[in-house]
C-alpha cells in the first residue's frame, strides 16, 4: 500500500530525513519508535503532504501512485489520514460543521453523494458514543480550549468518521490518561482490516499492548536503523535507545 | 504548483459579478455643482420649500467647507483629489415611474434587478421581504407597500415620504445626522436625490425585513442617498441594505447618509451587505464609499443595533453610530470589513452614552488580503449624566499574506466614574497549519481559507438575519478569491 523509498528531507535548510525506506502491505500496523527529534513527525507530515518540507531525493507510492505529486487534501480524499501530534484550533468553526465539511469533501471527490445534516449527525453520534466523546465537544470550535487529552481523543474521533485507508498516529497515546488510552486503542483497533493499514508513532510500549503492531521500526537521526517485531518495543523499553544508536553507529559506513 | 493552487488562481480571475452596465435612456443633469443644480434637483422632485431650503443651508455650508479645510483628513486612507465639479449630481432613468405600478418602470430596470437577484415582482420575491429599489439617483419600486401600509407602517421612496408625510420628515430630516456633521454630510444633504423612508407606528413589530437594493448604474454619477427610519414607541423593525455598481475605470463617489430614530422600547436592527464594485486587481476603479450612519436612541429602554458586512468599494469611510441619550438604551455594532487586492477600509463606530445605565457592544472583525489596508476607528464616550453605563469592546485582525495592513484605532472617554469599559483586541495570520489541518481533512485551500474567515466572522453573522448570512458567506469567498495560492 506505501512504500518509502530513500526519502530524504530537509527543514529550515537542516536535512532531517536522510534516506527513509518503508514499506506497508494492506492490514499492516507499523510502529515508529525514536527518540525525540529523530524525524517521526516529519516524516507523517511529510507522508500527509506538508509544504513546508523540502523532499530532496526519494520516492513514495501508495496505492500505486507517486504520492509526493498528490496535494494534501487529494491525499486524504484517497484515504490518507494523520492525528495531529498537536492538533491545530480553528477558532469559530463548530467542530460538526468541520468534520461534516471534511466527510463531504472526500465523499465527494470519490463520487459519493453528500451527507446532509442528519445522516451525518447520525454517523457522529454513533462514532462518538462507541469513543465516549464527550457531546460538548461537538458543538465547540475545533479543538479550540480542548485539554490536551481531549484534542487526542477528537483526532481519533475525525479517524473513525472518515474511516481511512491508512492512518498514520503521531503519538495520540502523549496525553491521555489510562482509560481514554483504552479507548482509542479500541477505536483504532476498530480499524483495522485486510484492506487497511496503520502507522503509529509513539514513545511508549504500553499503546503497543493494546495496538499490537506487526512490525516496530526505530527511528534515529533521519534514518530507520532497526525494524523487527512487537518485541523490538519491549526491548526499547527496557533498554532505551543508546543501544541501538550504538549499533547503527558501528554498521553505518566510515564516511563522517 | 499543486491542483488547488491552479483552481485558485481560477477563480482568482473570475469578474465581479455585479460589474455589468444597463442601457438605458437616462434624465442627467450636467456635470458640477452650484445653486442652480440644487434648485434644478430640489424641482426635478418637485419638493415643497422647507426642503429647498435645507439643501441651499447645506450646499452653502459645503461650498464653505470646501474652500477651507475640505474633506476629512483624518482617515487612514490615500486617494487622490475629487474634483466635485466633474461628478454629475442627478441621473434617473428617463421613464418616469409611478411607484404603484410596476408597468411604467423601465424593462431594463427591472431586468437589471432581477439580474442582481432581486426580482421586483412581489410573487417572486422572498416571502417575508420587502424591497425599495434605488437606481441611480431614483427609487424605481417598492414592494409590499399595501401589505405594509395594513398596519400603518410608511415604507416607500424619500422623494415620495416628503410629498405624502412632509410633517413625520421635516420632523426628523437632519435630527440626527446634521447637515453640519462632516464634509460629505453636508454634500448628502445638499443633493441627495433619493433613498428610503420607513416610518413604524407605536407597538408596531413589523411582520417582514425591510430592504432596500442600491445600484448605481449611469458613468461619472455621484450616488448620494438618504435614509430615515423612525421607530416610534414600542415598535420594531429590522431592515437590510444591498449595494451594487458596474465595473468601471474610474472612481465613483458615494455619499450616503442614514438616520434612525429609536423612541421608548423601539428596536431597530440595521444590517448592510456592502458590495460596490471594489475596483481591479491593480486598484484601478472602484467606488468611493464615504458614508455617515447614526442612529439616536431617543427614547428609555430603546435599541439600535448595527450589523454590516463590507466587502466592497475601493475606499470605505463609515462609522455606524449610536447616541445612547435614552435611560437603559443598548446600542450595537457588529462588523465585518474585508479589503483585498488595494481595497482601503476605515471603519468603526461610536458609542455615545447619555442616558443612564445605557450599553453598548461593539465586534469588529477586519479581513486583510492582497494589498489590503483595514482600519478600525471607534470611539466610546461615556457623559457626565451616563451613570451606570456599561462597554464591550472586541477587535479583531485577521491578515492574509504579509502586503497587507491591519490597524486600530481605539478612543475611549470617560466622565463618569461608574462607567465599566471592557476592551478585547487581537491580531492573528490566517496559520499554515490551520489550513494545512483542513486539508489533511479533505479540505481544499480555498475553502479552507473559507472556513476560517468564517469562523472568524461568526460572532457577526449570527447577527444578520437569516436569509443574509447565507448571502454574507458566499460574498466573502467570493471577495476573497484569489487571496491564497
Ligand atoms: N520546519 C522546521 N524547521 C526547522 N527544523 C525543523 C522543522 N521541523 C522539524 N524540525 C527539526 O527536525 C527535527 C525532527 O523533528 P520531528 O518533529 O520530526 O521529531 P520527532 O521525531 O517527531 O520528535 P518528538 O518525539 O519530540 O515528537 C527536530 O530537530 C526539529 O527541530
Ligand atoms: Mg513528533
Amino acid at each position: 500500500m506505501l512504500e518509502i523509498t530513500n526519502l530524504h528531507v530537509k527543514a529550515g535548510g537542516r536535512e532531517i530525513l536522510k534516506g527513509v525506506d518503508l514499506r506497508v502491505k494492506a492490514g499492516e500496523v507499523h510502529s515508529i519508535m525514536g527518540p525525540n527529534g529523530s524525524g517521526k513527525s516529519t516524516l507523517a507530515q511529510v507522508l500527509a503532504g506538508r509544504e513546508t518540507y523540502e523532499v530532496t531525493a526519494g520516492k513514495v507510492t501508495y496505492q500505486g501512485r507517486s504520492l509526493l505529486e498528490m496535494a494534501p487534501e487529494e491525499r486524504a480524499c484517497e484515504g490518507l489520514f494523520m492525528a495531529f501530534q498537536y492538533p491545530v484550533e480553528i477558532p469559530g468553526v463548530g467542530n460538526t460543521y468541520f468534520l461534516k465539511a471534511a466527510l463531504n469533501a472526500i465523499r465527494k471527490a470519490r463520487g459519493l453523494e453528500e451527507l446532509d445534516a442528519m445522516d451525518f449527525l447520525t454517523l457522529a453520534k454513533e462514532k462518538m458514543t462507541r469513543l465516549e466523546v464527550d457531546d460538548r465537544l461537538l458543538t465547540r470550535s475545533v479543538n479550540e480550549g480542548f485539554s490536551g487529552g481531549e484534542k487526542k481523543r477528537n483526532e481519533i474521533f475525525q479517524m473513525a468518521v472518515l474511516e481511512p485507508t491508512l492512518a498514520i498516529l503521531d503519538e495520540t497515546d502523549s496525553g491521555l490518561d489510562i482509560d481514554a488510552l483504552r479507548i482509542v486503542a479500541a477505536g483504532v483497533n476498530s480499524l483495522r482490516s485486510p484492506e487497511r493499514a496503520i502507522l503509529v508513532v509513539t514513545h511508549y510500549q504500553r499503546l503497543l499492548n493494546y495496538i499490537v503492531p506487526d512490525f516496530v521500526h526505530v527511528l534515529v537521526d533521519g534514518r530507520i536503523v532497526k525494524s523487527g517485531g512487537k518485541e523490538l518495543a519491549l526491548e526499547l523499553e527496557a533498554r532505551g535507545y543508546a543501544w541501538v544508536e550504538a549499533e547503527a553507529r558501528a554498521a553505518a559506513p566510515a564516511t563522517a | 504548483m499543486t491542483t488547488s493552487t491552479n483552481a485558485i488562481e481560477a477563480l482568482a480571475n473570475r469578474e465581479y459579478q455585479y460589474g455589468f452596465v444597463t442601457e438605458v435612456e437616462a434624465d442627467t443633469l450636467p456635470r458640477g455643482l452650484n445653486e442652480d443644480v440644487i434648485r434644478m434637483i430640489s424641482a426635478k422632485k418637485n419638493e415643497p420649500s422647507f426642503m429647498l431650503e435645507w439643501r441651499l443651508k447645506a450646499y452653502r455650508y459645503w461650498a464653505k467647507m470646501e474652500q477651507s479645510e475640505g474633506e476629512p483628513k483624518w482617515a487612514n486612507v490615500t486617494y487622490p483629489p475629487i474634483d466635485y465639479q466633474n461628478i454629475i449630481y442627478y441621473s434617473a432613468p428617463k421613464s418616469k415611474p409611478k411607484l404603484n405600478s410596476l408597468d411604467e418602470v423601465d424593462p431594463e430596470v427591472l431586468r437589471t434587478f432581477e439580474k442582481l437577484g432581486i426580482p421586483l415582482e412581489e410573487q417572486k420575491l422572498l416571502t417575508g421581504v420587502a424591497v425599495d429599489a434605488v437606481f441611480d439617483s431614483v427609487s424605481v419600486a417598492t414592494t409590499f407597500k399595501e401589505k405594509l401600509a395594513e398596519l400603518g407602517i410608511i415604507f416607500c421612496a424619500f422623494s415620495e415620504a416628503v410629498h405624502n408625510h412632509p410633517d413625520l420628515v421635516q420632523k426628523y430630516l437632519g435630527s440626527v445626522v446634521p447637515y453640519t456633521d462632516n464634509f460629505f454630510a453636508a454634500l448628502n444633504a445638499a443633493v441627495f436625490s433619493d433613498g428610503s423612508f420607513c416610518y413604524i407606528p407605536k407597538g408596531v413589530r413589523c411582520p417582514m425585513e425591510l430592504s432596500t437594493y442600491f445600484r448605481i448604474n449611469a458613468a461619472d454619477t455621484g450616488q448620494f442617498e438618504r435614509t430615515l427610519i423612525i421607530a416610534d414607541e414600542g415598535s420594531t423593525v429590522s431592515y437590510l441594505e444591498g449595494c451594487t455598481a458596474p465595473m468601471r475605470d474610474t472612481n465613483q463617489l458615494h455619499a450616503a447618509v442614514v438616520e434612525l430614530i429609536a423612541h421608548d422600547d423601539a428596536t431597530i436592527k440595521y444590517s448592510t451587505i456592502q458590495n460596490w464594485y471594489p475596483g481591479d486587481k491593480e486598484g484601478k476603479g472602484g467606488i468611493y464609499n464615504f458614508v455617515t450612519k447614526r442612529g439616536k436612541c431617543l427614547g428609555r429602554n430603546s435599541h439600535i443595533s448595527w450589523t454590516q458586512v463590507e466587502t466592497g468599494s475601493a475606499i470605505t469611510w463609515k462609522y455606524p453610530s449610536c447616541l445612547l441619550q435614552g435611560d437603559n438604551s443598548v446600542g450595537e455594532f457588529y462588523s465585518v470589513a474585508l479589503t483585498n487586492n488595494y481595497q482601503q477600509a476605515d471603519t468603526g463606530t461610536k458609542m455615545i452614552h447619555i442616558g443612564k445605565n445605557t450599553r453598548s457592544t461593539i465586534v469588529a472583525k477586519g479581513i486583510s488580503a492582497g494589498h489590503g489596508q483595514n482600519t478600525y476607528r471607534g470611539m466610546v464616550k461615556i457623559l457626565k449624566g451616563a451613570t451606570g453605563a456599561r462597554n464591550y469592546t472586541q477587535c479583531d485582525s485577521l491578515l492574509l499574506g504579509d502586503k497587507c495592513g491591519a490597524h486600530t484605532f481605539p478612543y475611549i472617554e470617560v466622565k463618569n466614574a461608574t462607567a465599566r469599559m471592557e476592551h478585547e483586541a487581537s491580531t492573528t495570520k490566517i496559520g499554515e497549519d490551520q489550513i494545512f489541518y483542513c486539508n489533511q481533512r479533505g479540505i481544499s485551500k480555498e475553502d479552507a481559507v473559507n472556513l476560517i474567515v468564517n469562523g472568524f466572522c461568526k460572532k457577526v453573522f449570527r447577527e444578520l438575519p437569516m436569509e443574509f448570512a447565507v448571502e454574507a458567506q458566499k460574498l466573502l469567498s467570493v471577495s476573497l478569491e484569489g487571496s491564497v495560492g
